[in-house]
């Protein structure tokens, strides 16, 4: 009853919360610090060191809101979730935004009660099996047991892949992202498999890391991106407009080294995105300068990036799909103005 | 004189002072109290899913699961229903109970009563049990089994195989299957009818016996239902019978019958858990039977068994069922610890998986809660029914 009892006043808080009032943005100013719900342990993404302190880029998104709003990346306070638990604890307001590797779907956008605000990591979703067992593609994966986190895109992108190449298998469904990575290094599985990046944090955790290997199919497309709670529109614009922030100062090369000499640039788009100009922080509800305080404090989109699953960082991922438009990848913002 | 009229005034205006008075408008505004609390959490549920337009109801059940369950006792695939998923998890939960239920009650007797044997090492070893088992958190010993013993295992290329018929590997372990031809409805049909049967001749034969005083030999009659009528029914039907043989293709066995580790793990864990307490409420209830019993048994010339199994057993019962009770109650709830080395038990399959796609929290759990209630209530039930049976009859 361990998980039950745990969702138990997830549940129960919908019902005890007190009517919705709107302001997610009101009851963070009055706590003085963000909840935000990540992963409990994920190379690159979310992670704690032994001191309690959080890295990751699910984590700087949120450090990103904090600054945005306290001028202050400390004001968060992390919650670790399960694949599971994660909506509930959103939908209970337990948490004021998902930061946690969630796939934007259209169920989780419409019945779950959920807005996402956008997309901070492109990914999809691949296979890692044993250099031992001697296969090159998914499709020589018939008859193999696959190891698979529960409540997760993985578990039904599996079911579709399987299904429709007339593969069998059998699936061992775990609810931590812990208990799958050892049941598949016990060796009750053939197969791991969930969102690539996070083939390659799970990776890090076995104890001979070369022995694996990671298929070249992807099988599905992971949108990974930050979510709110249908029903305050203030919250959701922020939570938006901080990722779109972060993806325009890396095109307009604001980051935390050019900043300073950003400030005095003349270009139009750039004075606006930093408040030289116009109000649009306070359109926002927040205060002009909102993007020198995210990017002062946490940096760019590209930063964030590199820092955490890219170049600079133990992941060492291409950037690939997750490139600016402008360097041939999709990450794309809308303007401030 | 005017003593009277004062206190019936008094008695008028105390009205409110009476207890039994008192006592109703008590419970009245208790009930109105917790009506209205019911009321508004009602409301403000709906007001909250109404605000951040949750999808409410229970129409999420009739459709397309898209996922699998690794153990399902009812055929099942990504194309079949939340519907069907929850059947098949409630199965599961059923399934792993019934078999705990039953073992961890065998181990439990034999180890309760083994703590009371003369035997020096038989009871410290049967003390030992209860102490260890007892002492150690259900979920530390259902991963043990799970980690250390069960997935521990070797590969499946490497099985440790039994007369190269039953493999054991870190998948499982996997065993012939019969497979029976057109007929073999008939054949399971005579075997459960012959089973029947043979309860019916028992209990005639125990009835003549407590009315004339003369044992009766029933075991060759009751072997020929069993056996016999099967066997009698396979062969005039002329029903074919193969052997599904598990051989290994690739990464897995196919073919033949696996039973899973998950399954293992939590049922051996369960089982020899909760037969740790069994056997001390087995104990106590031994010691609870007066010496007197025991002696006046020996007395009458009873070997120690019998004394056991006619004299002692029997009264024992009556102080033993109602604790067992409990044990089997909290059997059934541990068996969702089950999420946490996968098996796909209720919890894991509805209250986890299919919450989780559908984002229903509020059905899910409160369908979840009252199965688990049912199941109890089932159970409680029927252990009283037994209790009231070996109970004391005052004649
Ligand atoms: N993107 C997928 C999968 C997300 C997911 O939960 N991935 C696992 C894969 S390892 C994870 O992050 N687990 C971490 C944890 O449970 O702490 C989804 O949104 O459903």
């Amino acid at each position: 009853m361990k998980r039950l009892s745990f969702l138990f006043p997830l549940a129960m808080s919908v019902a005890f919360a007190g009517v919705a009032q709107a302001g997610t943005l009101d009851d963070v100013k009055a706590r003085g610090s963000i909840l935000c719900g990540v992963s409990g342990g994920l190379a690159g993404f979310s992670q704690p060191d032994d001191k309690g302190n959080w890295t990751g880029i699910d984590v700087d998104f949120c450090r990103a809101i904090a600054a945005a709003v306290f001028n202050d990346p400390t004001k968060v306070k992390f919650l670790p979730l399960t694949a599971k638990d994660r909506f509930t604890a959103l939908q209970s307001r337990e948490i004021d935004v998902l930061s946690r590797n969630t796939t934007w779907t259209s169920s989780r956008d419409t019945s779950l009660g959920l807005n996402f605000a956008g997309v901070v990591y492109y990914d999809a979703q691949g296979f890692m099996v044993r250099k031992a067992a001697k296969v090159s593609s998914a499709l020589e994966l018939s008859n193999t047991t696959v190891c698979v986190q529960s409540g997760t895109t993985t578990q039904l992108n599996l079911g579709d892949y399987f299904r429709s190449n007339n593969m069998k298998y059998e699936a061992v469904v775990f609810n931590t992202a812990d208990e799958v990575i050892k049941a598949y290094e016990s060796g009750r599985c053939d197969v791991f498999t969930t969102d690539v990046s996070q083939i390659y944090a799970e990776r890090l955790k076995l104890s001979k890391p070369d022995d694996h290997m990671i298929l070249p199919e992807l099988i599905s497309k992971e949108p990974l991106g930050p979510v709110v709670r249908h029903g305050d529109d203030q919250w959701f614009d922020i939570v938006k407009w901080v990722l779109f922030a972060m993806i325009n100062a890396e095109e307009y090369d604001v980051s935390q080294k050019t900043i300073d000499q950003r400030l005095k640039s003349d270009r139009p788009d750039v004075k606006r995105l930093l408040g030289i100009e116009g109000n649009y922080g306070e359109q926002l509800g927040l205060t002009n300068d909102w993007v020198v305080r995210v990017i002062r404090h946490v940096g760019n989109y590209g930063e964030i990036f590199d820092r955490n699953v890219g170049a600079n960082s133990r992941l060492k991922i291409e950037r690939g799909l997750n490139k600016l438009w402008s360097k041939g990848g999709i990450q794309y913002a809308p303007p401030v103005r | 004189m005017t003593d009277v009229p004062v206190r019936r005034a008094r008695a008028r205006a105390g009205w409110i002072f009476r207890p039994r008075v008192r006592s109703a408008i008590i419970q009245i505004l208790l009930v109105a109290l917790i009506g209205l609390a019911g009321w508004y959490i009602f409301q403000t549920t709906r007001q909250n899913i109404a605000a951040q337009r949750l999808v409410t109801g229970f129409d999420f059940f009739w459709v397309e699961s898209g996922f699998s369950i690794s153990q399902t006792l009812i055929p099942f695939s990504e194309n079949n229903t939340y519907a069907r998923a929850f059947l098949v998890g409630l199965l599961n939960t059923l399934f792993v109970s019934a078999l705990g239920v039953v073992l961890a009650t065998v181990i439990g007797f034999l180890v309760g009563i083994g703590r009371l044997s003369q035997n020096w090492i038989i009871s410290r070893l049967c003390g030992a049990y209860v102490e260890i088992i007892r002492n150690l958190p259900l979920l530390f010993q259902i991963l043990f089994w799970y980690l250390a013993v069960l997935t521990a295992l070797p590969v499946p290329r490497q099985s440790i195989s039994i007369f190269d018929e039953i493999f054991v590997n870190n998948r499982g372990i996997t065993v012939p299957k019969f497979v029976f031809g057109e007929g073999g409805g008939f054949v399971f049909g005579a075997a459960a009818i012959g089973i029947l049967l043979a309860f019916v001749v028992s209990w005639l034969a125990r009835r003549r016996t407590v009315a004339t005083g003369k044992p009766l030999r029933v075991w060759p009659l009751n072997l020929a239902l069993v056996v016999g009528l099967p066997l009698a029914c396979f062969l005039y039907f002329g029903v074919s019978v193969s052997i599904d043989q598990p051989v290994l293709k690739g990464f897995n066995f196919v073919g033949g019958l696996r039973i899973i580790p998950e399954f293992l793990a939590l049922l051996i864990a369960l089982a020899t858990y909760t037969a740790a307490f069994i056997a001390e409420i087995v104990r106590a209830g031994i010691l609870a039977v007066p010496r007197g019993q025991t002696e006046a048994a020996s007395a009458l010339g009873l070997r120690r068994s019998k004394v056991l199994r006619l004299v002692v057993v029997p009264q024992a019962l009556r102080v033993i069922v109602p604790p067992l009770t409990s044990q089997y109650l909290n059997l059934i709830k541990n068996s969702s610890l089950a999420v946490s080395i996968g098996y796909p038990d209720l919890v894991s399959v509805f209250a986890g998986t299919t919450l989780n796609n559908t984002g229903q929290a509020i059905e899910i759990l409160g369908i979840t809660m009252l199965v688990y209630l049912c199941i109890s209530l089932v159970i409680s039930f029927a252990m009283n029914i037994y209790n009231r049976r070996i109970a004391l009859k005052e004649r």
